[in-house]
């Protein structure tokens, strides 16, 4: 398929994997920002073609991984009062809040819809004048426009109807918590392509002369990654600290202006709680004041909510790259997308989640036949 | 799917335009949908005499019996309805374990005010899918459910179908070694309705791929094919044939990604909603599980869009699970999904 499969070339892979195998040197730890690009690298298997000094961290770019339990609390209380037309990203629906989900609300007869997009959301607001109609706006610096555009139309169109339950967080500050523990392992990073394609990565570059840390803009094609890869290694083997833009079919510098002219007008930047991780400062979007009387946690006053994570999760040390998802003890065991017990088992992008789908196997070994069988589905 | 305009067959006129809670009372209303709707599309002999039940001669051979029941939004999607769905959803659970399907039952859940026309559209649909599959429909139902309680129309439908071959085909009969056979490309018919539901327009349309698999079945029965399993791909797709017959099976399975065929519109449609194609809805598509000596001759059997997509392998070689090779030459899980797929959010 055009502008798909010649991402997807096997022998350019193999390539890749060659040239990077031939700089590395020593071993290295680098970090790919984005779930998307988690998802493709164990789909794909993409960290199997690396040498092994090389080894891949999964960061926190999972939007529905880091929405906080509060917000999800918040969702549920307000898709469970009548009158209220409640609409989500598909996703969302199944992460559990502190004892409930949007997919459980749905069935108590709360009108929850999935929607593709905020406009879709708004064009049920318009034609729904009786209900409330609320969108769930989550996720990163990639959807924050969309959701900005929305907002901005319900007011100029005094859609009064609508409002939006804002949970935007945005990937620098978050990779300048990673950077900045003392924990932290990373020494490279692959940064989100699509963040990038918004925000432009002016934003990196005082980042990688602070921590000395090579930055790559990388796509989420498996020979993107494997570019990107590729280009991160050059740097820590030659021990430079750069920005780089792999995905320049896509990425500017300056990104795109009229996007995010949009996002300064429509959202402020506000401290925002990260599931798992806790509160990082001036690390979210909220609305800015012209457009408060757009927020739906104000609107159905919910915006008091306290919620506890569950003690046997690890996902904040998941998505710091502090752990990888076999070396909780609930893995697959007392944690299954089927019954998870954080959000990086919930969502596709999640590291856990891609881990259960793809690789269960491999932390099960090749067991003799039948031993493994009740585990694979438990 | 038949055109609702189609000159050489009007609808039929009834007293009311739409569905009335009458039409399931068991009386004159009823008499009245039967007559006109049903028996003029479905007629046959073991169906006219309109009995409690169809009494039907004795086949020569073991019995296959199913049941399956038929929900979809939209009602009408591009390839097919919930009409073709009902008669070949059926026939195609009777062919998967071999048999020849003969006889099918059809209940409706209608939905008070129903415009009769969409029923008539959906009836004739379903006679024009059993004609195609060679089945007849020998008895039925309708009961009306309160507006607002149901879905437009909900078809319930039982086969009964003979099996003419001495086989057991099933997952206990899967074998190391045996080879996987796909008969085409996958993911249609779920994006086709995907698509429709949601207003989703694509630069080339997608089209259901439904249709009644009894046919590529005898063809490979009687191509003297030692057809081990058989499994049609509905809700789950390939991913759900696959695994729950590797879970009944406890053997391993190894799938080459490549040799599955999924059109560029389907993947394109897969991107963008963020779907695994593998785990996209069929209703045309099927499985065989035949001896690795066998393979390319019920390849070409089953037609040009068959491939051999995998194989079965030993126990004891890796845990009972479905690995995929992909294109990278790397490997991954097969995985049923939780619940239904959700699209992501970016």
């Amino acid at each position: 398929m055009k502008y798909l499969d010649e991402y997807r070339d096997a022998p350019t892979a193999r390539k890749y994997a060659k040239a990077i195998a031939r700089e590395t040197t020593r071993p290295w730890t680098i970090m790919e920002v984005c779930g998307g690009q988690t998802h493709a690298i164990v789909r794909f298997g993409i960290d199997t073609l690396l040498p092994p000094q090389i080894s891949l961290l999964h960061g926190p770019g999972c939007p529905v991984c880091v929405t906080p339990l509060e917000v999800l609390d918040q969702a549920v209380a307000i898709a469970s009062r009548p009158g209220v037309i409640f609409c989500s990203f598909g996703d969302m629906l199944r992460v559990p809040g502190s004892e409930s989900d949007l997919f459980q609300v749905k069935s108590n007869g709360g009108d929850v819809r999935i929607v593709y997009s905020p406009m879709d959301a708004l064009r049920i607001a318009r034609e729904n004048p009786g209900k409330e109609v609320v969108f769930l706006a989550v996720g990163f610096e990639t959807t924050a426009p969309a959701n900005a555009m929305a907002v901005h139309r319900a007011k100029e169109e005094g859609i009064a109807n609508f409002s939006v339950l804002v949970s935007h967080v945005l990937v620098p500050p978050a990779m300048e918590a990673i950077l900045g523990s003392h924990q932290n392992r990373v020494q490279g990073f692959l940064a989100a392509g699509h963040v990038c394609t918004i925000m432009g990565y002016t934003e990196y570059e005082p980042l990688a002369r602070k921590y000395h840390v090579p930055i790559v803009v990388t796509g989420f094609e498996p020979l993107d990654i494997l570019q990107g890869v590729y280009l991160c290694v050059r740097q820590l083997e030659e021990g430079r600290a750069e920005v780089e833009n792999q995905y320049s079919r896509s990425v500017r510098r300056e990104g795109n202006r009229p996007a995010q002219e949009l996002l300064t007008r429509v959202f402020t930047v506000v401290p925002r709680k990260w599931r798992g991780i806790g509160e990082i400062p001036a690390s979210g979007l909220g609305l800015a004041p012209p457009y408060a009387a757009f927020d739906a946690a104000r609107r159905f006053r919910v915006d008091d909510r306290h919620a506890e994570e569950n003690p046997d999760c690890i996902s904040g040390l998941v998505l710091q790259g502090i752990k990888k998802p076999q070396e909780c003890p609930a893995f697959g065991t007392k944690c299954t997308p089927l019954h998870p017990l954080g959000a990086t088992m919930v969502s596709s992008e999640g590291a856990c989640a891609a881990y259960y789908k793809y690789r269960r196997h491999a932390s099960m070994g090749s067991a003799p036949p039948g031993a493994t069988a009740g585990g694979a589905s438990s | 799917m038949i055109d609702e305009f189609a000159l050489q067959c009007p609808m039929p006129l009834t007293d009311n335009p739409t569905i009335q809670m009458g039409h399931g009372g068991g009386g004159r209303m009823t008499r009245d949908l039967v007559e006109k709707v049903f028996l003029p599309v479905f007629g046959n002999d073991l169906l006219a005499p309109l009995h409690d039940g169809a009494i039907l001669p004795r086949p020569g051979g073991r019995l296959a019996f199913t049941t399956d029941s038929f929900v979809v939004r939209p009602l009408f999607f591009r390839g097919g309805d919930v009409g073709t769905l009902a008669v070949n959803g059926t026939v195609n659970d009777l062919a998967m374990c071999g048999a020849r399907p003969l006889y099918l039952s059809a209940g409706f859940l209608l939905e008070e005010g129903l415009p009769i026309k969409d029923l008539w559209r959906v009836v004739r649909s379903m006679g024009a899918a059993a004609a195609a599959a060679g089945v007849r429909i020998v008895t039925g139902d309708t009961k009306v459910v309160d507006r607002g309680h149901g879905d437009g129309i909900f078809i319930n439908t039982a086969g009964v179908g003979v099996i003419e071959t001495s086989l057991t085909v099933g997952p206990m009969s899967v074998r190391p070694g045996d080879s996987i056979v796909l008969n085409g490309d996958i993911g249609r018919h779920g994006i086709a309705v995907m698509a429709e539901r949601e207003g989703l327009q694509f630069e080339s349309e997608i089209s259901s791929d439904c249709a009644p698999l009894f046919g590529p079945v005898q063809s490979l029965l009687e191509g003297g094919i030692e057809v081990h399993c058989l499994r049609d791909l509905t809700r789950g797709g390939l991913t759900a044939a696959l695994v729950e017959i590797c879970e009944s099976a406890r053997l391993p399975m190894r799938v080459e990604e490549e040799a599955v065929g999924v059109r560029d519109e389907v993947r394109g449609a897969c991107e963008i909603l963020g779907l695994e194609p593998f785990s996209v809805a069929n209703e045309g598509r099927f499985v065989a599980f035949v001896p690795a000596r066998q393979a390319e001759a019920a390849r070409q059997l089953l037609g040009p869009e068959a491939s051999v997509i995998g194989s079965v392998e030993p126990p004891g070689t890796s845990p009972p699970m479905v690995e995929v090779r992909t294109a990278l030459g790397t490997t991954r899980l097969l995985d049923l999904p939780s619940g239904e797929q959700l699209p992501r959010i970016c």
